[in-house]
């Protein structure tokens, strides 16, 4: 599955588009779909984001995860830093240190 | 040290003022972000993995108590309270926000500091040796003529768009501590036959994905003339370097393609052309900076002996404590690599505990360094003890200065968005298995590099031993290179073979450890062993 990812304009911070908004939390993500290039255009546009685009994701037991480990590391925080990990909406998605 | 006349502050003043209106029209849609990014970072600003980074220019890698002091109030009030100190004696902030920048840049800007020209093709910061002005071994302080480079190459509208970003370091002793011939332009300041200070010019080094150590290009410039050498050598580059392809941008490859002798030949070409033109600062103006930075005030007649009868602390005067050229006086350097921290890294109340120290004890100076330490340049020695208790109050008293877990790491993929693996956590798990400091003196010298991609900025060439991480099926893997130096005795690490991972990779380096240990000779280093016997003990014990 690819899900869609951008900063921040104003705080720079990771941001994943839930279907209709975007989320702090990759947990959020939505599925992405043919619509995907009217709908980056459009947020882009829109100078909420910066530079949007698409990363392979899969469901995992801890939730939609991206699948490669850099991304892996830009939805969840550094991992050197567990006081600065993103913590999940849902404190029960597990632990997420890679 | 140097202080801003009324044309210095205007300046960065002005760009305050210019990116403040530049971040108004981006927030308000009024700029692109294609518009916008080459104005962010001409101001310092990325966008990082997480979120926009600001790096933070330290001229020569020297701040007041003062400047130290804002630098925490800014990871205090614009970030997550800490910040991260680099390998070219920058300050980085991880967290920034883009509607903060404006007034965080006012606020550095107050200081005498800002983070122009620390992105971009242009001149970057220019380091410096961090025992500047202290050091014994020195002919004279590097500073004023990296001051004076400063000076010269901030807002230089010819190099403002070169073909690639450019690094100059200037040192002033044999003892290279800036790893001087790494660096685009390595400057090192001489005194000739005759007593005349002047420059030795090397160029075309750097690290990278095509490590190269720079050639001497000349032996003596006057120092009358260091700025025009400089120009004709820049001059040199923006005319030949390569624009069509930035992976060969750079003026090593420069340089090699061309070969060091047809380059000196253009180089002095050009220099013969500038004769005439007063490019060169005029000798008044020097004569301004180098007041800047005269000795302060030393006592004289002070106990020049420390008491060591503190064991704990007789183990850190021995390890980050070095000579000063004044007696009664002391080098201090502050670990910021205790044991499973994360190396270079800096809290905003330990920034304030070193302001205080420099301004209690170190005459309101200290020196970043690019091993991503923190030095004290002017300690009297019968004050040492005192600065040690609170360094080991804030947990910055690790003794292992040029040890093994003194490891250069850049941020790796925790942080870094070039990254194609995690730095920081191997660092942490080489200096655990290492922790024990017994261990650590009885390895001696090591000096342990780690980067996380092929750009290098971990200096992995230049170790002892080095690591290089790199994506190998979407899986980190890590690279060991071994017989790296980044000082006087510079060369560049060669790879033992195929990578390890990260655990693979710790268990590595204690191997080729104990293969020194086993077959050291009195007084070698972990590097001159690796000389001596080559790659295949090392291979052996790896791969066997």
């Amino acid at each position: 599955m690819k899900i869609l990812t951008g900063n921040d304009l104003r705080t720079g911070d990771v941001v994943w588009w839930t279907g209709y908004d975007w989320s702090r939390h990759v947990s959020d993500a939505a599925e992405m779909g043919d619509n995907t290039p009217d709908i980056m255009a459009r947020e882009v546009a829109k100078r909420i984001v910066n530079d949007c685009y698409l990363v392979d994701a899969e469901r995992t037991e801890n939730g939609i995860l991206p699948v490669h480990i850099k991304e892996k590391v830009r939805a969840t925080g550094p991992t050197v830093r567990p006081d600065l990990k993103i913590a999940p909406p849902d404190p029960a998605a597990g632990n997420w240190v890679i | 040290m140097y202080k801003y006349d009324n044309y210095d502050q205007e300046m960065v003043d002005t760009r305050v003022a210019e990116f403040r209106d530049q971040v108004e029209r981006r927030l308000a849609g009024k700029l692109t972000e294609e518009q916008f990014r080459p104005m962010r970072l001409k101001n310092g600003l990325y966008q990082q993995l997480h979120a926009y980074m600001l790096r933070v220019a330290i001229p020569y890698g020297t701040l007041s108590s003062r400047q130290m002091r804002m630098l925490a109030e800014i990871a205090r009030k614009y970030d997550r309270d800490y910040g991260h100190f680099t390998t070219r004696q920058n300050i980085q902030y991880n967290w920034i926000k883009l509607e903060d920048m404006p007034d965080l840049l006012a606020d550095l800007a107050s200081v005498e500091m800002h983070a122009i020209q620390t992105s971009g093709n242009c001149i970057r910061n220019i380091s410096s040796d961090q025992f500047a002005g202290a050091a014994a071994d020195e002919v004279t302080d590097p500073r004023p003529y990296a001051e004076l480079l400063r000076q010269w190459s901030s807002f230089h509208p010819e190099f403002s768009f070169l073909p690639r970003k450019f690094k100059i370091a200037v040192i002033a002793s044999d003892e290279d501590r800036a790893a001087m011939r790494l660096h685009d332009i390595g400057i090192q300041i001489v005194r000739n036959d005759a007593g005349e200070i002047g420059a030795r010019y090397y160029a075309g080094g750097g690290m990278g994905r095509t490590p190269m150590i720079a050639p001497l290009i000349r032996d003596f410039v006057p120092a009358e003339e260091l700025v025009s050498y400089a120009e004709a050598i820049m001059r040199v580059y923006n005319r030949y370097g390569r624009r069509d392809n930035k992976y060969k941008a750079r003026i090593k490859i420069l340089v090699h393609e061309m070969g060091a002798e047809k380059f000196i030949e253009e180089v002095e070409a050009e220099f013969d052309h500038l004769q005439g033109q007063n490019i060169d600062a005029p000798a008044a103006e020097l004569e301004r900076i180098i007041g800047y930075f005269e000795d302060p005030a030393y006592e004289t007649g002070i106990d020049d002996e420390i008491d060591r009868s503190d064991p704990d602390f007789a183990v850190w005067v021995d390890q980050n404590v070095h000579a000063h050229k004044q007696p009664g006086y002391a080098i201090a350097t502050i670990s910021l690599k205790p044991v499973g921290g994360i190396p270079g890294d800096a809290s905003s109340a330990q920034m304030d505990l070193m302001a205080d120290l420099m301004d209690q004890y170190s005459f309101d100076e200290c020196r970043v360094t690019h091993a991503q330490n923190i030095v004290l340049p002017h300690i009297r020695k019968q004050d040492l003890y005192a600065v040690w208790q609170k360094l080991v109050d804030a947990d910055l008293a690790s003794p292992n200065l040029d040890l093994i877990s003194d490891i250069i790491a850049c941020p790796g993929l925790d942080y870094c968005s070039l990254a194609n693996a995690r730095s920081i956590p191997v660092a942490q798990k080489i200096a655990q298995r290492f922790a024990n400091i017994d261990r650590q003196k009885e390895l001696g010298e090591l000096k342990l590099k780690i980067s996380g991609c092929i750009n290098a900025c971990g200096h992995h060439h230049a170790g002892h031993i080095g690591i290089l991480g790199v994506d190998r099926k979407g899986v980190e893997n890590y690279q060991l290179l071994l017989g790296g130096s980044g000082a006087e005795d510079v060369s560049l690490a060669k790879i033992t073979g195929p990578g390890f991972d990260e655990d693979g990779i710790v268990d590595a380096v204690e191997k080729v450890t104990d293969v020194y240990v086993a077959q050291r000779e009195d007084g070698e280093r972990f590097v001159d062993t690796y000389r001596r016997l080559g790659m295949e003990p090392f291979k052996e014990a790896l791969y066997g």
